[in-house]
């Protein structure tokens, strides 16, 4: 399929896939089996300049849009989930403070984002604010010119390798959502450290960490947006990065179908190919019938997103629950095609199978994604409604 | 410093093709890359510039579809690219093309010229050091690493057979360079998109002032006369055992066949 993008955009997913090639593939199992953080490459991707992608010219970047990240992500994520989770929560990072910074705010972090000189860590998750984010308990208190910070965030991607955070605490503890603030942080601020590094099942390249706030001072001039805004600020983040997230299913689903296929050419049982037998045939054709259809609605969504649609929370909802089902789907039939092999982690499918598993549960759980799309048809029925 | 660095388009590919009439190489139907050794001389030459005050001139000789290779050498970050084209220069061998080369590096003007050891297609390792004739400068082949670098002089590690030497040379000077010397870059994104649009300087054979006979098949003192690749000998015996038994083998072997 051919998905018209143009040149520029071409130029992305051709450095990309080099860069995966050349940079990611050769390395991804080593890095999953050492639980490292691919520091390397990160340091390629931002000599290629890719961490300024979405980021304004006038900050440094090259004022790409969702579709060109999506690019990025889905040719990282065809070679590896959790380099690609590395690189995607920059993003989720950064969007706090391109939708809600002041020029000032924006002037100081983004020309170090752009160039990835900083990386960025994104702050909502706590023990007890997962799905339910209205559980925060981490507090922001009003202290002379400073907020004083208070509290655990879990399971941060890019914590302690990030020196950049957007953190949601509460300001206000009456006001319930409406007290919660955003904040930035930097690294190395007195009072803020890390906490347990988590052992996961898969990306397993990425650094999952808390991060404690004891008495943390930010200065007021790091207050994102206004007092109260930290959950818009939250709720706007992550309708802006969830495309990213169906693109990476995309990626991943790509990446184990090719290995798949590619074994079932060669693997012969019975005389001849595996790829002969109608059983596997069909297999892989329902992979790339959901794969195709998956990858034709997350650059639908990023399209949709740069055109400057206002309304874009349903449907990038829909984008990453579509998406990442069909990437857990896929890279489990790619083990399945592979039998044996595929079990092995001397084959890169069983990876991608564990690493696929975190796409339907971070950044909203597919479950959680329903509600939303659902809770977005009963707005559009309810309007519609008094239309009549 | 102005920094110049040749490169060469090769056929991407190690099954090279040969046209059994002109013993040429065919590069029809091939895609073409910039030839691996030449990819260090232009992280070299990105090195340097990331060190000084330098200028980085990608030059290549070759049929004007050379041009993508400099295209990928800009989006690397040289800042010029210069691509020699003339209908003249077709079936130059590696004195001609070094002499069509020399004249414009002439043209360009130079400190340091950096080239890879040798193409992956032709293989001979002349034009780079042919060039430092041409232009009666010194030239260090095969270097590996740079020790120290100033405006006067350069002192480099030369990758010998036996070891290595320590050389410097004063510039201007012409170096060819070995792989172990670095890791070229891959390309940036801002590179890729300057360098599709950067302005590629076209020379043919008046702009440099070479007159034809000197160059092309007339100007080529070497034919190739036949291209073939060498016969693999399969019959091959390991020796096992310990090190005074392996070599009393080795010599009993080498006696049978009359080498000692």
């Amino acid at each position: 399929m051919d998905y018209f993008f143009n040149e520029e955009q071409q130029m992305v997913k051709d450095l990309v896939r080099q860069i995966a090639q050349d940079k990611v593939i050769p390395v991804r199992a080593e890095l999953d089996e050492r639980e490292e953080f691919p520091h390397e490459i990160i340091k390629v991707l931002a000599q290629s300049d890719l961490f300024g992608l979405f980021i304004p010219e006038e900050y440094g970047g090259l004022g790409k849009g969702a579709v060109e990240l999506c690019i990025a992500v889905e040719e990282l994520s065809r070679a590896c989930l959790g380099v690609s989770t590395s690189y995607a929560a920059n993003a989720l990072g950064t969007y706090p403070l391109l939708l809600f910074g002041s020029k000032e705010q924006k002037e100081r972090y983004l020309p170090d984002i752009a160039s990835g000189r900083r990386l960025v860590a994104f702050g909502l998750t706590e023990a007890n604010a997962g799905s339910d984010a209205a559980g925060i308990q981490t507090t922001a208190v009003k202290d002379g010119d400073d907020y004083r910070l208070n509290g655990t965030k879990q399971w941060i991607t890019n914590g302690s390798e990030a020196e950049i955070y957007t953190i949601v605490a509460i300001t206000d503890k009456s006001k319930g959502a409406r007290g919660a603030s955003a904040f930035i942080l930097e690294k190395d601020t007195e009072g803020f450290t890390f906490g347990k590094k988590e052992k996961k099942m898969g990306i397993r390249a990425s650094v999952t960490c808390e991060l404690v706030f004891n008495n943390c001072r930010v200065p007021k001039d790091n207050l994102l947006s206004r007092e109260g805004m930290g959950f818009i600020v939250a709720m706007k983040t992550l309708d802006q990065s969830r495309i990213g997230v169906g693109s990476q299913g995309v990626g991943v689903a790509q990446g184990a179908f090719e290995e798949a296929l590619n074994f079932a050419r060669h693997r012969v049982q019975f005389e001849r190919p595996i790829i002969g037998f109608q059983a596997i045939q069909h297999m892989l054709a329902d992979m790339a019938i959901q794969i195709e259809a998956a990858r034709a609605l997350v650059y639908s969504v990023a399209r949709y997103m740069d055109s400057g649609a206002k309304e874009i929370t349903k449907d990038s909802a829909i984008a990453k629950t579509f998406a990442t089902d069909v990437a857990m789907k896929v890279t489990t039939d790619a083990v399945q095609i592979m039998g044996g092999s595929g079990y092995m982690r001397e084959y890169p499918v069983e990876k991608m199978m564990r690493d696929a598993k975190i796409l339907q549960i971070y950044e909203g759980t597919n479950q959680i994604q329903r509600n939303v799309i659902c809770q977005s048809l009963i707005k559009e029925a309810a309007r519609q409604g008094t239309k009549k | 410093m102005k920094i110049v660095v040749c490169i060469k388009q090769v056929p991407d590919t190690t099954e090279v093709k040969i046209n059994p009439q002109t013993n040429t190489l065919i590069r029809d139907g091939v895609p073409s890359i910039i030839n691996p050794y030449d990819l260090h001389a232009i992280e070299a030459a990105l090195d340097i510039k990331e060190m000084m005050d330098a200028s980085v001139t990608v030059l290549t000789m070759g049929p004007p579809q050379a041009e993508n290779a400099l295209r990928d050498a800009a989006a690397m970050g040289a800042d010029d690219v210069a691509l020699l084209t003339d209908k003249v220069f077709a079936g130059s061998d590696s004195w001609a093309t070094a002499y069509a080369l020399s004249c414009a590096i002439k043209k360009v003007g130079y400190d340091l010229i950096i080239c890879g050891k040798q193409a992956i297609d032709g293989d001979t390792g002349q034009v780079g050091p042919a060039v430092a004739e041409f232009l009666n400068i010194p030239h260090v082949s095969y270097v590996s690493k740079f020790s120290s670098l100033n405006g006067d002089a350069i002192t480099v590690r030369r990758l010998m057979d036996d070891g290595y030497d320590i050389v410097e040379v004063s510039l201007p000077a012409l170096i060819t360079v070995v792989r172990e010397l670095n890791q070229p870059r891959l390309p940036s994104l801002k590179g890729k998109i300057r360098a599709k649009k950067i302005e590629i300087k076209r020379l043919n054979h008046t702009d440099i002032n070479v007159p034809p006979k000197n160059v092309g098949v007339e100007g080529s003192p070497t034919q190739v006369k036949n291209i073939f690749a060498p016969a693999v000998k399969k019959d091959r015996r390991m020796l096992e055992g310990t090190a005074d038994h392996q070599v009393e083998e080795l010599i009993e072997a080498l006696r049978c066949i009359r080498c000692i």
